[in-house]
């Protein structure tokens, strides 16, 4: 297959890893970056001597902010031994590292480098909820943060627009939150690796040893209408329908497609990528899709020759619930105003036809910002190269996956589509 | 005319003078709020201010209950929830907005559609008065 649009050379991800997302007291960028590339390293299957990288792109956010300190291109180089070969900082809010593996992607097909580590870095945790919301409220439009919004309020009011057009409601969302838990159960690096299930059962037991009252939820959607369960964050976002604040580290590494078996005889090939920018709120058109996504949707596709009904699996931006549901539509994955209705079908469930964010995505995962395009990747190669462990997804001949990153209020939005061949 | 340059410098000034005024192209006649220097529409950079009446409808909103330090110092927080929205003006633009007048911690009170009023809120004082643009239902 081969689209409209070309690479010059075509580009091989030979390795991915990451470190588990969580909040950690005692873990520093530094310790993270490590050891997410420690264990890319191991996933090399031919192995990689860290002296033949030729250069980094690096994707973090908030660190300037949260951290004070910035320029971590050549913190993170210095901290690999690879120095002095060229370190590259990307910055677009949360597709910070999908915006660092674009340009290793371009690096590579230019010709210029031949191996090239890509990854991602953010520490969050060490700061309170309220410092971290008013730092990431950095990224969004300048009108909307005057007017008071924060990046769940965006994404609520995003929501208010969603129900009336297409007559969802606030227990459609719920079906999305319910299925990236009862992903994330499976994946031991998920910040919250339990479902909606295990969490009800936990505080009854912590109920009924304290003798408290035993809350009488009968199914998940029960638990999620409990307001003290689940307390309002930006109506109609409640604490379940965000993403968390987590620290974490990914990387992946890229090399031109004539070496690529050097590396290992099972590499994954970047057959699209995309991306685009959006205006913000007030100026969008329609405030029921992302027009970034919907353009960086349409390069990956014409790079790749693929349509959407071709891309089996995908790992998409869920940093709010509603988010994930816009995303399905804007990939074309579902026609607009279906993306919710297929969720409560259960198409995007692990063992369904098109299975979406198998991680637990960032809802569950977890979102250390700067990390989540490449943590993205990691997921769709453990996936294509059937390594998931417990999460594998039972499509028979998987072998095209995506990954789909929104920064800001949409203002950058990647996709990528990967092929094992 | 109004001679001040196209920029949010200037919309400042005038949402601190209680108006909410916008671009229009000349050329084609597209109208921005707030203001653009150059039309997205038609690529024209003759641009004029104008001001808008003030009237909109609710198009979609959010009631906050963790907001930023700037809100919370305001007195608002999870037991007192603030609502932003976006108004779609009488001429046509949208804007983000604070929404006044409205209960945050009842959203299912509040209504896509209703008809809205714009409001100046003014914070601090001389040369460091900072204005913020909201709306109230029209019927309060």
């Amino acid at each position: 297959m081969q689209g409209r649009r070309k690479l010059g050379r075509e580009v091989a991800l030979v390795g991915a890893g990451m470190s588990k997302f969580d909040v950690f007291r005692d873990k520093d960028s530094k310790h993270l970056f490590a050891e997410a590339f420690k264990e890319m390293l191991l996933t090399v299957d031919k192995g990689i001597d860290p002296r033949d990288i030729d250069a980094l792109y690096l994707g973090n956010f908030t660190n300037d902010f949260f951290v004070h300190q910035g320029h971590w291109g050549p913190i993170i180089s210095d901290l690999l031994g690879i120095t002095p070969k060229p370190a590259t900082r990307t910055e677009g809010a949360c597709a910070s590292s999908a915006l660092a593996f674009r340009e290793g992607v371009f690096a590579i097909s230019s010709g210029f480098y031949d191996v090239v580590l890509v990854g991602g870095v953010e520490e969050m945790s060490k700061r309170s909820t309220e410092e971290v919301t008013h730092g990431l409220a950095m990224a969004a439009s300048p009108y909307e943060v005057k007017a008071g919004f924060t990046f769940p309020g965006v994404f609520g009011a995003t929501a208010t627009a969603y129900f009336v057009k297409y007559g969802a409601n606030r227990e459609h969302l719920m079906n999305v939150t319910i299925k990236s838990h009862n992903n994330a159960r499976l994946n031991p690096k998920a910040q919250f690796n339990v479902s909606i299930r295990d969490i009800m059962n936990s505080r009854i037991e912590r109920a009924k040893s304290k003798r408290q009252t035993i809350p009488a939820w009968r199914d998940e959607k029960e638990f999620l209408r409990d307001p003290k369960a689940n307390p309002v964050v930006a109506w109609p976002m409640y604490l379940y329908d965000c993403c968390p604040i987590s620290d974490g580290a990914s990387c992946v590494l890229l090399v031109g497609e004539e070496i690529a078996k050097k590396f290992t005889d099972d590499p994954l090939y970047v057959v699209g990528i995309g991306q685009g920018s959006g205006k913000g709120l007030h100026a969008k058109e329609d405030l029921t899709y992302f027009e970034a996504t919907r353009h960086a949707a349409q390069e990956a596709y014409e790079l790749s020759g693929f349509k959407p009904e071709d891309v089996q699996i995908a790992e998409v931006h869920d940093c709010f619930s509603i988010a994930e549901i816009i995303h399905l539509e804007d990939l074309g994955f579902f026609q607009p105003g279906e993306g919710y209705r297929a969720v409560e079908e259960g198409l995007t469930r692990l063992d369904g036809p098109k299975p979406i964010n198998t991680s637990g995505g960032l809802k569950c995962k977890g979102h250390p910002v700067g990390a989540t395009g490449t943590g993205q990747l990691v997921e769709i190669w453990k996936q294509l190269r059937g390594e998931a462990g417990k999460r594998q997804v039972p499509i028979k001949n998987l072998r095209i996956g995506a990954t789909h990153s929104l920064g800001g209020t949409g203002g950058t939005c990647t996709f990528t589509i990967l092929e094992r061949r | 005319m109004e001679k001040r340059p196209f920029n949010d410098i200037a919309y400042e000034q005038f949402l601190n003078e209680e108006k909410l005024m916008g671009t229009r192209c000349q050329k084609c006649g597209a109208l921005f709020v707030p203001p653009r220097p150059i039309c997205i529409k038609c690529y024209s950079n003759k641009m004029e201010w104008i001001e808008t009446k003030g009237n909109g409808r609710l198009a979609a909103f959010t009631c906050i209950a963790i907001g930023p330090p700037f809100m919370i110092k305001e007195g608002y927080d999870r037991k007192h929830p603030y609502v932003s929205g976006v108004v779609e003006l009488e001429e046509g633009a949208r804007v983000v907005a604070r929404i006044e007048g409205v209960d945050g911690s009842k959203p299912e009170s509040i209504k896509i559609g209703i008809p809205l009023r714009v409001e100046f809120l003014h914070r601090g004082k001389a040369n460091n008065l900072k204005t913020f643009l909201a709306f109230k239902p029209l019927d309060l």
